[in-house]
This record gives structure tokens, C-alpha cells and sequence, in this order.
């Protein structure tokens, strides 16, 4: 590893800038309200310029010296042991930093004429920037510590964002519900860098890949486990994935950038940059892979049972990172191509997002499926990055899925065994679900009669909304190819993730595999299209088969965590409170009105008396005498 | 490994001896002659204070100078310590114990100037 | 109350000689800042007698935070001492010196809280407190200016108690410290010019309980008296390997002794007072309490089972397992149903203490006791004294017609009216959570470390505890920014030079040590020495 050199060493102004003009335009108050978005604006900007600077720096570089390590300061030091906070700075955080703050800077743009309306827009950019601090702040960490800070820094700016609109209360329901499912993701993630320290006494990169090959099987599988754990929580994925369509909740622009292109990857990068642990852990990896095909077929059915698109676009996000799992949990070689997947994810799923923004803009902040129709004459522009978002993630010829979904379908298959056939036929099914629910969300919103209700009147977003959409819609269309062309970005990233893999022998000749997975999009297509191109929407919800209801309350997820999660818990507290309150005293007068057969002192049964605390100290000296005398004759 | 402590067992068995015999001679052998004022409370030769429910209520300057005295007293108590050792204790000790009693002076200067030693 | 300095080092010099004084010597720098708080408590008392009224609030201040500078000051100028003297009743070594600098700053910030006159005129101290609550001159004196000025001296008595507990050597001395440190306590929490029925309830259940709690502490040391014919703690250590007396008088003893501690540090199930106590008493005294009394407690627990119980950490280990996890998950899942700040802040010690209480349980590779533990639980208890004064000095400011408002639901929608001290308090409590930049983080991150290797279970159960405290932390921020603001709400008050300093450095401090912790970091690891 070599030391950052010349432009590569201003690398911590990356996170520093946002985060300080984060600072001044959350402490500024109304003072900055009338220009305070446009520095929010450019501040993305900037640091695109700046990425791409790096970008060519580091691309003179070869191999190994792509990777560079800068060096900032000592932050824990605690007897012998250190954690330094540095950055690494190589193709694998390289291609985050343009992804995040690319797109990043189209959406802050676009924001600025979405938000106009807003009464709260310096401090929605002020939380957009201090998002971006901590997810660059999260890629271009060199050690897990570092990555454990802008991971708890971009969970925090989502919790904002998602309860910017606080006063409705599904958004404070929906923060929450982020904060919990994050918070157990957290869990695991601060339990694997504690094995870390336990094991290997570093949590540096380099130093935990290093000692790694050394550590039993077992203590490896665990930290991979709770690695994805953490993965999991952050990016949405089974059993965790219920919070990411609530947190729709949030600006549309939020959903686009957060919540869909850049945080919600934030696990498929901690799989990704752990590749070298993940390498060391077949049951590791299959588990990664089980976790990717669950999620992308959950994603799948949820998404055709919704009537709000963005709850559509929300479920296919799910789905979609679930293939980005399935392919970094494939191992050695496939990594790339996970990568490969999630960058062109973050170009579609914005432009789909942005677009169903617009058409919320012109709906009146409308967003129920069932009341649109016919937009695409009214808006033009929105429909047409829309269209391109769509080809897109079906995997039309040579739009951008269909050089990075189908390479996943296939990797899964070349697995080989039937593990292989299981996760590539699941994958297989999922393009055809997503085609479908693609397909019917294109055509409720864009096509057939209008719905309308009668004070609505659409009209197409302003310019600075369109341009980025435009340019987010072109590089829906072709970022894959351009990506993929000459095996550019898998090249590129070899330095980090390993080697393609040689194609060796194929379970199915990729020509083959290729036609079949056209045919199925094709029927997915055409299914919906039968379903929902030919016949007139219902305004209201029909009643709709048992799959349809399961898809729409989204296959029980909450009906199960809050039977299985959340009843147990409320239990828990309602004893301990008990306990507390009322605790041994309470039991004793129980007893004691139980023997006794006076209803009067069942009413003593209160709290706060002395007599009551004195009581359960009394009982927690005789518990803590009987344990150290049974240790001492035990 | 008890022997040493008989002597104080053997104290404490007469002192309670004493106690025991005094009241029960006392009771047995006394003249009993009730009337109201024996059987009120003694609160050093002014009116008792009016009962309203129950016997047990004193007005609080009883209380007050009550703990001043007890305060003090076991404050000076360490005195016969320091009166015992004092002569290995030597110079050192008499320093000391000259501290000891400005700080209890700090307290009484306390109580006497906030009033404390004022009875209405 | 008096005669610390000369009269216990005799009687405990007489415990270990058959009977015989002798004169103890004593180093007097190393006790100097112990004298110097002292010493100003008396004046401070001289200055009730003597001073008429009007100059007493100003005069008292003015010398309660001149003598806990001048000891601060004291304790920097004798560090590196490493002395054991008065007849090896009190150790003056890198822990006691570190905790004494920590208390005294704690104890000066604590001052400033209670010397605020800007948000309440008189102070949060009630104005003459033997007044009868609701007689017509209790109404008469609720707005005047008066205060109960005895709170000063009694704070520094409470001081000194506290500089003398983590510092003493002999379970005698540091019975009397307890007592010296908690009868002022006692009478502090009752003294709130506001809500004062509330306020005596809590000092009378304090008191009751901690006599409680002493008398547990007291017939402890008095059995492992029996044990080791000594009260001094490395005596008590080489007798566990000499003695011929029976092994369970030692750990009777040592049971009792550490409930009598783990009441004053707040760990559960020895923690019923806290809430009650926590939130009755008037702010700046809850302040007070929950940052220097636990750390001298946590001092007083660090020295015991360091320097006298260490070869005996096998049998206690499962006892400090139990009564960690019953704090946090007492404090983390009981604080979650709590409605009232202070209330909350009260379950979030609890909790807290059974994080600093997992630091003891740190091994090194030969099974024994490792030094990781204490210099690990000496930074935690500095960051978080910090953090929590300036947490209580917030709560202060927050009021409405009734004085303090403490009630969650009165505190819905504050980030509208003030989103300066909404985002400040937030912050705050992203430290007791444990987030990462600021000292909560590190506290946790080193504590958690040290204990990894000997407790990985406990470990993972404290992430799990903080995970969910998280939730409670929370509320407080989802009620301050994202719910509406009541019609008659509260209002957040300006305050006065003195408690902004207070919040001021408290905050700062959590920021610093959450993004620069190193210098505290690398004291702590030079203070983590004792001497038995």
C-alpha cells in the first residue's frame, strides 16, 4: 500500500466540506433561507470535481498502487493498541465517491426546484450535505471503525430525512421504525468489529485481511455473519427489510439519492470490501446468497401489490439489492460484478424515482397509482426518463440491466450443483416479476384513461428538475454498456475485489441463457400488459386474490415482527417496569395477601414507598451473599 | 480467644443486674400516689404542649436542642481518646487535637449565631 | 462533621498496633487538596455565622469555587505523587489523583449550576428551608431572592467525602468518607425551591436507604475485620493468602462491603432510590450526584477490588456479571416507559453504571486482573461526569410557569422554539447513546475492549442494552423536533454566565473526547496505577 501523494492527499476535504456546510446551514437559521440551497447545491458539485480529479490520478497508477492509503490522525489510542482514522483511497471507495457524489449533485440540483415550495429547504439541504459527509465519510474509511462512524452518521441523516415531513405521523412512524431495524443492524455490525479486536486486535483493512487466514473457521464465519447482519439492517434485506418502503415517507428527491442509489448499497459495499473475509467463509457466503434470493423475490411480490408507486419503485429497490447480494455472496470473481449491478442500480432507480417526483410535483404531492393515467402526453420529458428507467432495470437489449442483471442471473447458474440452479432459477423469476410489476406500474401511471381527480392539473416539472432527470435518464440507458464496455469497471476494480473469474464451463451456455432470460422479461411484459394495458383501472382497490392481498400487506412482514419482535419486547418491558416498580415487595405482599386472605393489603401493592426499595435491596444483598458463598463451596 | 472479653461480660451482667433490680424494687416497694400532673409530660417547667391526636408529639426546639447537645457531647467524647495517648502522641497529638476542637467551635459559632441556642 | 485529619488516622492507627498509639505520620502535600476543600467548608460555615445575609450567596460562591480551584490546581501540581501515608489510611496514587482532578472539576461546574440566579431569582435553592410547605411564608419566600446558602459549605463537605473515598486505603477511612460524602447529600436533595414536597420525600428515602446501605457497608467491614485482624485493604489482600480463618467471613464480608458501594454507584438491584431521588432533588444537586458521587463511588469500587480483593477476582467475577447485566437491562428497558426527563436520565445512569462496571471484569492473558479495566473505566467515568452535567444544567433551562419542566410531553415541539438548545440536548444524548464522534463513543469503545477477552458474552449483551437505551435517548429527540409545540408550553430560559459555562465546557468536552480523546486517553493510562 503506498501513501496518498500530491491531489490524493486533500482527500479528507471530501468529507470535511459537506460536513461543515452542513454545519453552517443547519446553525445559520433564516438567515441563509435565501440562498442557503444553492451552496448546499454546489458543495456536491465541487466534490464531483474534485472525485474525478482523483479518479484520473489514480487511474495513471497500475495494479496495486491504485491503492493508497492517506493517513489523517490517531483517534483511540489505548494501550498499544490504535485506531487511526485514514482513508483509503482505491477503485472499489473511488467508484462509491463518483457514484455518490455524482448522482448525489444531480439530485441536490433537482431538489433545488422540487423543494421551492418548501418553507424548509436550507435545512433539507443541510441534512442532504451532512448525508453526504457520512456516506463518503463511510466508503473511503480505511478500517471498520472509521466505516462504523459514517455508518451511524448516514443512519442518522436518514432518520432526518425520512422524518422531514414530522408532522404527518407516518413519518415519525416510519423514522422510527428506520432507527429500530438500523439499530439491530448496528448490533451486529459493533459485535463483528469487536471480534475483531478480541481476534486480530486491529480493525484496519489491511490488518484484518491480513490476520484473517490465521483465525479458526468459526470466529471467521462469525464476524462474516454479523458483518452481514449489520449489512443487512443498513441496506434492507431480509429479515430487516420491512423499514425501507415506510421510509418513503421522506422528500422524493431523499428516496432517490438515500434510500435507493447510494445508502441502502452501503451493505453490498461492507460485503464488497470485506471480499477477502467472505473469501475465507463458504457458509458465509451461501448465507449472503440465501439472504440476496429471499429479498429479491420478497421485493418482487411485495412491489405488484402496491398502489403507490413509490412504494413500487421502494419494493423493487429491495429486490434489486437482494440481486446485489446474491452476486458479492457468489465469491471470488462475481464481486465486480455486484458492484457492476449497484452503480447502474444507482443511475435507473434515481432516474425512476425522480420522475415518479416529478409526477407527484404535478399531481399535488399525489402519489396513489390508481389516479393517474394518461401522463404521458402531459409530461413528456417525465415519461420519457421514466421509460428509460424501465428498460433499464427489465433488462431491455442492451439498456443498462441487461449487461448487469442478466451477468448476475448468470453467475448465479455457474455456481453450479443445485445450490446454483436454486439461486439462478430464483434470480430467473425475479426479472420476469420485475418486468411484470414494471411493467404495470408504467402503464397505471402513464397510460390508459385519465383518473384524475378534478383539481389536479398536471403540468411538466421546471427546468432545473428536468435536466438532471435527462441526464440520470441517459445514463439509465447506456451507463451499463459503457460501464461493462472492454470489461472497463470489473478491470478497474481488480485491484480490490480479485480477478473475474475465468469463464470456465457454464451450466448454460450464456446464449442460451441470454434468449431465456429475454423470453421471460418478454412474458413478464406481456403479462402485465394483458392484465392492466387492456382493461380500465378501478379508481378504488379491488378486492383481489389472496397473492395479491399478501403482496399488498406485504407478505406479513409486520404482522410477523410485531407478533414475534415486538409483543415479546412489550412483555419484557411491562415485567421489568413491574419488577422495578413494584418488585419483591409487591410479591411478598401477594404472598402475604394470598395466605392471609385480606383483600386491604392487595392495595398496598403500590409504588415508590421506601419500604419497598429497602425490601429489594434487602433481597439483592441476600441474592449477591448467596451467589459468592455457593461459588466459593461450589 | 474469649477469655479477655469475660471482664466486660461480667460488667455488663451486674450493670444489667442493677437496672433490673432497681426498677423491679422500686415498683414493688414505692408508694403509688397518682395525680394529673405526674402523669403529664415534663417539659422543663412550662406548660405542656396541647395534644391534638395521639401522645407522642413534642414540639421541635425539644428536638433541636437535643441533638445540639448530643452533637456536641459525642464530639468532645473524643477527647478521653486523645487524653489516653497523650503522651505518645506528643506535640503532634496536641496539634491535632487544638483542630479538632476549632472545628467543633466552627459549629457551635454556627449554631449560636444563626440562633440555634435561642429558645423562642 | 470535623476532625478528619487528626482523629480517624489515630483510632486506625490503633488497629494494627496491639493497642499501642504511635504517632502517624502524614504527608501533608499529598493530602493538601483534601485539606484545602475541607478547610474552606469550615470557613464556608464560618461565613454563615458571621456574614449577614445580603453578602453571603456572593461570598459563599465565590469561595466554594475559589477552594475547588485551588485544589484542582493542587492535585496538578503533586501528580506523579505515589505515596500511601497517615498510617496507610489513604493512598495517594495515579487513580486517586486522577479521580480528585475529575471531582473537583465536576464538583466546580456543579457549583455553577447551583449558583444560577438567571433563571430563577434565588436559585434553585429554596429559601429558607425548615419553613413549613404552604404555610404563607413558604408562599412569601418562593420569589424572593433569599436562598439556603449552607448548600455551599455542605457541597464541599460532600467534596471532600468524595476526594477521600476512591483515595482511601483502609475500609474504616472509607466508611467515614461515605458518610462524610452522603449526609451532605442527603440534606442538598432536599432542599429544591420548587415542587419541595417532592424534594423532602427524596432526601428522606435517600436517607433512609443509604443509612441502609451503610450499615450493610459497615457490618462488611466489620467481618472482614474478624478475617484479617486489619481493616486496611492490602492487608486484607495478603491475608487471603495467609489466614487461617474460615474463607467465609471473608466473602460475607466482601458481599456486604460492595452492596454498601454498588448503592452509591446506582447499579441494580441496589438502585431504587435512584429516580425518585434523582428526580426530586433541585437540578443542579441531581447534576451534583450523578456525575461526582458515582465517580467517587466507582473510585471507592475500582480501589476495593483492585487493591484488596484482586486474588480473589474468581469468585466475585459472577457476581459483577449479575449485577452489570441487571443494570443495563434495568436502566435500558425500565427507562424506555419513563415519561419524565430526569426520570430517564436517572434509568440512563443505571445503565451506564453497569457499563462502567463491566471494566473491572478485564483479564490479561494469565486470568489476572488487568490494568486495561481501570484506565478504561477512569476515562468513562470522566467523559460521562462531563456529559451529564451539562445534560442536567439543559434541564434547567427549561421552564414554564411551575419552574422546571420536566414532563416529556411538555418538551414536544422545543426544537421550534429554541433550535439551538434542541440541537445541543440532542447531541447530548447521542453521547449517552453512544454514538460515534462523541465521548459516549469512547467510553464505551474503550470499557467495552478491556472487558472483551474475559466477558465476550457480557459484551454482547451491553451492545444489545445500549442498542435499545438508544430508543429512549430517542424519544426525548423525536418529542423535542418532530412533534407540534403545546399551546402554554414551556420556554427555554437564557441563562447567566455560570451555567452557560457549565453546559459550555460539558458539551465541548463531549465533543473533544469523542474526536480527540487522546491526551485524556493517554492520563488515564499514566493514573492507572495503585498503591495498597
Amino acid at each position: 500500500m503506498n501513501a496518498a501523494h500530491g491531489i490524493q492527499s486533500a482527500a479528507w476535504l471530501l468529507v470535511v466540506l459537506p460536513a461543515l456546510s452542513a454545519a453552517f446551514l443547519l446553525l445559520m437559521g433564516r438567515r441563509a433561507d435565501k440562498w442557503g440551497h444553492l451552496l448546499g447545491a454546489i458543495v456536491p458539485v465541487v466534490l464531483f470535481g474534485y472525485a474525478a480529479m482523483l479518479f484520473f490520478s489514480i487511474k495513471s497508477e497500475s495494479g496495486q498502487g491504485r491503492i493508497r492509503d492517506l493517513h489523517l490522525f490517531n483517534w483511540i489510542p489505548v494501550g498499544g493498541f490504535n485506531v487511526d482514522v485514514g482513508f483509503q483511497i482505491d477503485p472499489l471507495s473511488l467508484t462509491f465517491v463518483l457514484l455518490i457524489t455524482g448522482v448525489g449533485s444531480l439530485i441536490h440540483i433537482y431538489s433545488v426546484g422540487y423543494m421551492s415550495h418548501d418553507e424548509g429547504r436550507r435545512r433539507f439541504f443541510g441534512y442532504l450535505n451532512l448525508f453526504i459527509a457520512a456516506m463518503l465519510l463511510l466508503v473511503l474509511a480505511d478500517n471498520y471503525l472509521t466505516l462504523y462512524v459514517g455508518w451511524e452518521g448516514v443512519g442518522l441523516a436518514s432518520y432526518l430525512l425520512i422524518a422531514y415531513y414530522y408532522n404527518r405521523d407516518s413519518a415519525a412512524t416510519a423514522a422510527k421504525k428506520a432507527f429500530i431495524a438500523n439499530r439491530v443492524g448496528d448490533v451486529g455490525l459493533s459485535i463483528a468489529i469487536m471480534l475483531m479486536f478480541a481476534y486480530l486486535g486491529t480493525t484496519s483493512f489491511n490488518g484484518v485481511f491480513a490476520g484473517a487466514g490465521n483465525l479458526s473457521h468459526g470466529v471467521v464465519t462469525a464476524i462474516a455473519l454479523m458483518l452481514l447482519l449489520g449489512a443487512c439492517g443498513k441496506s434492507g434485506q431480509f429479515p430487516l427489510q420491512t423499514w425501507l418502503p415506510d421510509a418513503m415517507e421522506g422528500p422524493t428527491p431523499v428516496s432517490a439519492l438515500i434510500h435507493a442509489a447510494t445508502m441502502v448499497t452501503a451493505g453490498v459495499y461492507l460485503i464488497a470490501r470485506s471480499a477477502p473475509l467472505f473469501n475465507l467463509t463458504e457458509t458465509g457466503r451461501t448465507v449472503v446468497t440465501i439472504v440476496g434470493a429471499i429479498t429479491l423475490l420478497y421485493g418482487c411480490v411485495c412491489a405488484f401489490g402496491q398502489d403507490d408507486l413509490k412504494k413500487v419503485l421502494a419494493y423493487s429497490t429491495v429486490s434489486q439489492i437482494g440481486y446485489m447480494f446474491l452476486a458479492v455472496g457468489l465469491g471470488p470473481g462475481v464481486y465486480a460484478i455486484g458492484i457492476l449491478h449497484l452503480v447502474g442500480h444507482g443511475f435507473f432507480k434515481a432516474a425512476l424515482f425522480l420522475s415518479a417526483g416529478s409526477v407527484m410535483h404535478a399531481m399535488n404531492d399525489r402519489i396513489d397509482m390508481r389516479r393517474f393515467g394518461g401522463l404521458a402526453k402531459v409530461m413528456p420529458i417525465t415519461y420519457g426518463v421514466f421509460v428509460c428507467g424501465y428498460l433499464a432495470i427489465i433488462g431491455f437489449p442492451f439498456a443498462t440491466g441487461y449487461f448487469t442483471k442478466d451477468k448476475i442471473i448468470e453467475s448465479a447458474f455457474d455456481k453450479g450443483g443445485t445450490s446454483g440452479w436454486i439461486l439462478g432459477l430464483a434470480a430467473l423469476l425475479g426479472a420476469a416479476l420485475t418486468a411484470f410489476y414494471m411493467t404495470r406500474a408504467l402503464l397505471m401511471t402513464f397510460h390508459g384513461a385519465k383518473r384524475w381527480e378534478d383539481d389536479v392539473h398536471p403540468h411538466e416539472a421546471p427546468r432545473t428538475m428536468t435536466v438532471p432527470m435527462i441526464l440520470l435518464g441517459f445514463l439509465a440507458l447506456v451507463g451499463g454498456g459503457a460501464l461493462t464496455f472492454g470489461g472497463g469497471l470489473q478491470n478497474w476494480l481488480e485491484p480490490v475485489v480479485g480477478k473475474p473469474e475465468e469463464a470456465g464451463v457454464h451450466t448454460i451456455s450464456p446464449t442460451v441463457l441470454l434468449a431465456l432470460t429475454l423470453v421471460v422479461v418478454a412474458g413478464g411484459v406481456a403479462g402485465a400488459y394483458l392484465v392492466f394495458g387492456r382493461r380500465p383501472v378501478p379508481v378504488t382497490q379491488p378486492a383481489g386474490s389472496p397473492i395479491t392481498v399478501a403482496a399488498r400487506r406485504n407478505l406479513y412482514a409486520d404482522a410477523f415482527n410485531e407478533s414475534v419482535l415486538m409483543r415479546p419486547g412489550q412483555w419484557l418491558v411491562r415485567g421489568l417496569v413491574f419488577f422495578d416498580n413494584k418488585g419483591v415487595d409487591g410479591a411478598v405482599n401477594s404472598v402475604a395477601a394470598g395466605f392471609g386472605g385480606g383483600s386491604g393489603r392487595l392495595r398496598r401493592i403500590q409504588t415508590g414507598f421506601v419500604r419497598s426499595y429497602a425490601l429489594s435491596m434487602f433481597a439483592g444483598a441476600a441474592a449477591v451473599l448467596a451467589v459468592l458463598l455457593a461459588v466459593r463451596f461450589s | 480467644m474469649l477469655a479477655p472479653y469475660l471482664p466486660i461480660v461480667i460488667l455488663f451482667a451486674l450493670a444489667l443486674g442493677f437496672a433490673v433490680f432497681s426498677a423491679v424494687i422500686a415498683t414493688v416497694t414505692g408508694p403509688k400516689r397518682y395525680n394529673k400532673a405526674k402523669l403529664d409530660f415534663y417539659e422543663c417547667g412550662i406548660e405542656p404542649t396541647p395534644m391534638s391526636s395521639g401522645p407522642n408529639r413534642f414540639p421541635i426546639k425539644y428536638f433541636l436542642t437535643a441533638m445540639l447537645f448530643i452533637v456536641f457531647d459525642i464530639e468532645i467524647i473524643f477527647l478521653y481518646p486523645y487524653a489516653v495517648a497523650n503522651r505518645v502522641l506528643g506535640i503532634f497529638g496536641l496539634v491535632e487535637i487544638f483542630f479538632f476542637i476549632g472545628t467543633v467551635f466552627i459549629a457551635y459559632a454556627y449554631v449560636w449565631r444563626r440562633g440555634g441556642l435561642d429558645w423562642d | 462533621m470535623s476532625a478528619l485529619t487528626a482523629v480517624p488516622a489515630n483510632i486506625l492507627a490503633a488497629g494494627t498496633n496491639n493497642g499501642a498509639f504511635v504517632t502517624p505520620s502524614i504527608s501533608y502535600a499529598a493530602i493538601a487538596p483534601i485539606l484545602i476543600v475541607l478547610a474552606a467548608a469550615c470557613v464556608g460555615v464560618l461565613f454563615e455565622a458571621v456574614l449577614p445575609r445580603g453578602q453571603r450567596f456572593y461570598a459563599q460562591v465565590a469561595l466554594t469555587l475559589a477552594a475547588l480551584l485551588a485544589a484542582f490546581i493542587d492535585v496538578i501540581a503533586i501528580r506523579g505523587h505515589s505515596v500511601v501515608t497517615a498510617s496507610r489510611a489513604i493512598a495517594i496514587d495515579g487513580t486517586s489523583l486522577f479521580l480528585q482532578g475529575t471531582i473537583l472539576v465536576l464538583g466546580a461546574l456543579a457549583v455553577l449550576l447551583l449558583a444560577e440566579r438567571g433563571v430563577e431569582p434565588g436559585s434553585a435553592i429554596v429559601a429558607q428551608a425548615a419553613v413549613v410547605v404552604g404555610s404563607p411564608a413558604d408562599r412569601r419566600l418562593a420569589s424572593s431572592d433569599r436562598v439556603q446558602t449552607e448548600i455551599f459549605p455542605l457541597a464541599l463537605f460532600a467534596v471532600g467525602g468524595m476526594l477521600i473515598f476512591p483515595a482511601a486505603n483502609n475500609l474504616l477511612l472509607m466508611f467515614v468518607a461515605l458518610e462524610v460524602l452522603s449526609l451532605p447529600l442527603y440534606l442538598m436533595a432536599g432542599l429544591s425551591r420548587r415542587r419541595r414536597l417532592l424534594s423532602q420525600e427524596a432526601a428522606i428515602k435517600y436517607f433512609l436507604l443509604g443509612a441502609f446501605a451503610s450499615a450493610f457497608f459497615l457490618y462488611g467491614v466489620a467481618l472482614l475485620y474478624g478475617y484479617a485482624d486489619s481493616a486496611n485493604l492490602s492487608d486484607i489482600l495478603r491475608a487471603q493468602n495467609t489466614s487461617t480463618q474460615s474463607d467465609t467471613l471473608l466473602y460475607l464480608g466482601f458481599g456486604l462491603l460492595i452492596v454498601g458501594l454498588l448503592f452509591k454507584a446506582g447499579i441494580a438491584p441496589f438502585h431504587s432510590w435512584t429516580p425518585d431521588v434523582y428526580q426530586g432533588s433541585p437540578t443542579p444537586v441531581t447534576a451534583f450526584m450523578a456525575s461526582c458521587t458515582k465517580i467517587a463511588a466507582f473510585g471507592a469500587i475500582l480501589r476495593v477490588l483492585y487493591v484488596g480483593f484482586s486474588v480473589s477476582s474468581w469468585n466475585w467475577r459472577p457476581i459483577i456479571w449479575t449485577v452489570a447485566i441487571a443494570s443495563i437491562a434495568v436502566g435500558a428497558v425500565v427507562g424506555l416507559t419513563q415519561t419524565d426527563v430526569k426520570r430517564i436520565l436517572a434509568y440512563s445512569s443505571i445503565a451506564h453504571a453497569g457499563f462502567i462496571l463491566m471494566a473491572v471484569l478485564a483479564q490479561n492473558a494469565q486470568g489476572q486482573m488487568d490494568v486495561s479495566g481501570l484506565s478504561s473505566s477512569l476515562f468513562y467515568l470522566a467523559a460521562y461526569g462531563l456529559t451529564t452535567i451539562a445534560a442536567f444544567g439543559m434541564v434547567t433551562l427549561v421552564r414554564d410557569g411551575n419552574g422546571e419542566a420536566t414532563h416529556l410531553s411538555q418538551w414536544s415541539g422545543l426544537a421550534r422554539r429554541s433550535p439551538l438548545f434542541a440541537v445541543t440536548f440532542t447531541f447530548l444524548l447521542l453521547a449517552f447513546a453512544g454514538i460515534p464522534l462523541t465521548s459516549g463513543f469512547t467510553g464505551k469503545f474503550v470499557v467495552f475492549r478491556a472487558a472483551y477477552h474475559s466477558a465476550a458474552p457480557l459484551v454482547v449483551i451491553a451492545l444489545i442494552g445500549s442498542a435499545i437505551a438508544a430508543f429512549f435517548y430517542l424519544r426525548i429527540v423525536v418529542m423535542m423536533f418532530f412533534a407540534e409545540p403545546a399551546e402554554d408550553g414551556p420556554s427555554v430560559v437564557i441563562p447567566s454566565a455560570l451555567s452557560s459555562i457549565a453546559i459550555t465546557v460539558g458539551t465541548g468536552a463531549t465533543l473533544v473526547l469523542g474526536v480527540f480523546p487522546q491526551p485524556l486517553l493517554d492520563l488515564a493510562d499514566h493514573a492507572a496505577k495503585l498503591r495498597g
